[in-house]
């Protein structure tokens, strides 16, 4: 019966909000029936509506979805110090955290889902009913690894939140042993996806050693800036005091995250074109141009721009104390890790092809609209998984027998 | 003038539509329309092109086709009526889908001669007639690149020359690339449910109705030979041809990835594939790699071969060599 009432208590603090919180929902269901006309068409039509080629197979799509999967990852930062290390600061607000990894990994999920050319035979991809290459192809390591962590990030909060729901205590234990297997979990899952790409030697660009630990550098600076603007506006909607102490161990992980993201760079950039050969052409194609194409070189530069400027910022701690410059440089770090993993990495894994042909890849409206759709739903579940842990963590809501 | 525009596949650079800031205004005004005609109920998800002939039973039936190599042969004969069904009713033709297994004892292997090979793309022409590929969008499985003599770096090759005017130009060698029917293939490994595989004869195919179109193998082939059809193929009716096998050359839909199988429809009945028979130069040899005797080993055993891209590990069965 407390379960009933626990559902039923959650489902009404989502119908209690201001003006502000409406607009906002309006605003996310706007995009996601723009996004889902738009999927309609791209699923009457097929994937010709895009900008995806025989020649660039992945774009758009597989861009956000590997970027999404780094922010999940990064929901692992404020479990270790908040499960392992027990650290108060970190413990008030570990749950907003594995909200945005549940949130993240369904975007994954639908991200993977409209990039298919056959998502009604999606089924073929279940154990034992289809035939699930395992363990041989990357990607269903892909789908038990998200999949997992979803189920992971879904359950763990819930056991605590239900718990404080119904003033009973909950199994310590459980709780450590869980956020260990997250802690590994989380790692896994963008580990998986860096194979997805550094598994194909007929891409050399992608099959590199230092992909993986490239990009959890990278979703560790993503991740946790994303954590820290969100954290932000709750804080400013006086929702849930979040308090500068969460913030600021965020802030430090991003400030090293992103050094050790623009050293790997840096490397990069040495082992591609100190002895250039045919196996740097992605790469000069990315920073240069190739044969007079040069679509990517603006996104690039962009990007380590971003970084760098973000990386300034937060280095220097008076500067990363100032809430405004914090924002400045976590939105800096979001979008240029954004453009680094998909105009920086997945697009030119493509160009040349391996038979050394150049052609050009750009998102048509189609996949904006839809990648926007899907961001929005996205959005919608991290707002709504949000708006009913709170007032439970505040402990506003409680069990009240009838 | 008609036999000229079938005799000339030109090559083209992009297969999509080119986007402008009109057509995104276009995409959300077609959405606006869209939500309309849903909500009036006259436009649903997932609508087919399949007229009522193919009935609600066979749809029902092809949603839960099973895996080729997990169907008994009665399994599979109903699957290929059913599908015959379905041509007859999508092209108003009678296509004949075969099942013709691989010969036992038989591997078989490619060679070119560089040498002869003059670019004429022929061998491009000869494979989309015989295998049904889609003619708008354009897919073909050859790929003929220009060289500039004494240089194998296929990032400085043309792709798109002029096959009708100049070739072979003074100073320029052709490469034709297809699939290399790998004896380690990276596609099949790459795909996710096991929807393409090495057949005993030693030809990758696809089982075009598993195939949920994840593109993982295209990412993963070194040669670019896998094709994917970004939107309904379109074979005007009387191109389409009507002796087709299962994992072969039957006509493909959308969603889905196809590649060169070495013609099985044909080779398996002990004739050539289609781009040996269209090779104006006889630059090509085809054979069973088992056979001590064949042409193959012959050439194999006392030409200069090599393979592209051997470094990988891959072990095409498909070899270039020189006179």
């Amino acid at each position: 019966m407390i379960l009933v009432s626990f559902v039923r208590d959650c489902v009404q603090q989502l119908f209690m909000g201001g003006r502000y919180y409406w607009s906002w929902i309006f605003g996310l269901n706007f995009f996601i029936l723009i996004g889902l006309i738009n999927y309609f068409r791209q699923y009457n039509t097929g994937l010709i509506l895009t900008g995806m080629s025989d020649q660039v197979s992945w774009g758009f799509y597989v861009s956000n979805f590997t970027y999404l999967v780094g922010i999940a990852a990064a929901a692992v930062m404020l479990v270790i110090p908040a499960y392992i290390f027990n650290r108060p600061e970190a413990k008030k607000v570990v749950l907003l955290g594995e909200g945005l990894a549940v949130a993240a990994s369904l975007m994954c999920i639908l991200f993977v889902t409209v990039d298919m050319g056959r998502p009604d035979r999606l089924w073929h991809m279940l154990p034992f009913i289809g035939r699930f290459n395992w363990p041989m192809s990357l990607l269903t390591w892909d789908v038990i690894v998200l999949s997992g962590y979803l189920l992971l990030n879904l359950f763990m909060p819930l056991y605590i939140l239900f718990h404080e729901y119904s003033e009973k205590d909950s199994n310590k234990k459980f709780i450590f042993i869980a956020a260990v297997v997250s802690m590994f979990w989380a790692i896994s899952i963008h580990t998986v996806t860096a194979f997805l790409f550094a598994s194909n030697p007929a891409r050399p660009f992608w099959h590199s050693a230092l992909l993986a630990p490239k990009f959890l550098a990278s979703a560790f600076t993503a991740g946790p800036a994303f954590i820290i603007l969100a954290f932000r506006v709750i804080d400013r909607s006086d929702a849930y005091r979040i308090g500068h102490k969460a913030i600021d161990l965020l802030a430090a992980i991003v400030a090293i995250a992103m050094q050790v993201n623009l050293l790997m760079l840096v490397s990069e950039l040495f082992t591609e074109f100190y002895s250039e050969g045919t196996h740097s052409a992605s790469a000069r194609y990315l920073f240069f141009g190739l044969h007079g194409f040069n679509s990517l070189v603006p996104w690039i530069y962009t990007s380590i721009l971003m970084n760098i400027v973000a990386a300034v910022i937060l280095m220097v701690e008076k500067w990363r104390r100032n809430n405004t410059l914090l924002s400045i440089a976590c939105v800096l770090a979001m979008v240029g890790v954004w453009i680094e993993k998909g105009m920086g990495f997945v697009i030119p894994g493509f160009i040349p092809t391996p038979i050394g042909e150049v052609f050009e890849y750009g998102p048509t409206w189609t996949e904006i609209f839809i990648s926007l759709g899907i961001w929005c739903a996205g959005l919608l579940v991290f707002t709504i998984l949000v708006k009913a842990a709170i007032p439970i963590q505040r402990g506003r809501l409680r069990y009240r027998p009838e | 003038m008609k036999k000229q525009k079938e005799n000339q596949l030109k090559i083209k650079i992009k297969n999509r539509p080119d986007f402008s800031r009109r057509t995104a205004l276009k995409a959300l005004g077609t959405g606006v329309a869209a939500v309309g005609a849903v909500t009036a109920g006259r436009a649903g998800f997932g609508k087919t092109e399949v007229p009522a002939e193919y009935g609600l039973m066979d749809q029902f039936g092809e949603f839960f086709q099973q895996h080729y190599k997990k169907m008994s042969k009665e399994e599979i004969s109903g699957v290929i009526e059913r599908i015959e069904r379905k041509y007859k009713a999508k092209y108003d033709l009678d296509v004949k889908v075969g099942d013709t297994p691989p010969f036992p004892g038989v591997v078989f292997g490619y060679a070119l001669n560089i040498n002869k090979c003059k670019g004429y793309r022929e061998c491009v022409r000869g494979c989309v007639e015989e295998n049904n590929q889609s003619r708008d969008p354009q897919i073909q499985y050859i790929r003929v690149l220009e060289l500039d003599r004494g240089s194998l770096n296929l990032e400085k090759s043309e792709h798109y020359y002029d096959d009708q005017t100049d070739v072979p130009k003074d100073g320029k060698m052709y490469l034709p690339i297809q699939c290399h029917q790998c004896d380690n293939p990276p596609c099949v490994k790459a795909c996710p449910v096991e929807a393409t595989w090495k057949e005993p004869d030693g030809v990758v195919v696809v089982d075009y109705n598993w195939c949920i179109g994840c593109r993982m193998c295209a990412n993963a082939c070194p040669y670019w030979a896998r094709r994917f059809n970004w939107s309904e193929p379109v074979i005007p009716k009387d191109e389409i041809n009507p002796e087709t096998h299962y994992l072969s050359n039957r006509p493909r839909e959308k969603g889905v990835m196809e590649k060169c199988t070495f013609c099985i429809q044909r080779t398996r009945k002990g004739e050539l594939p289609a781009c040996h028979q269209a090779c104006p130069t006889g630059a090509r040899v085809f054979g069973n790699l088992l056979d001590v005797n064949s042409e193959i080993r012959y050439v194999l055993e006392n030409k200069d071969i090599f393979r592209l891209k051997e470094e990988l590990n891959t072990e095409p069965k498909f070899w270039y060599y020189t006179d």
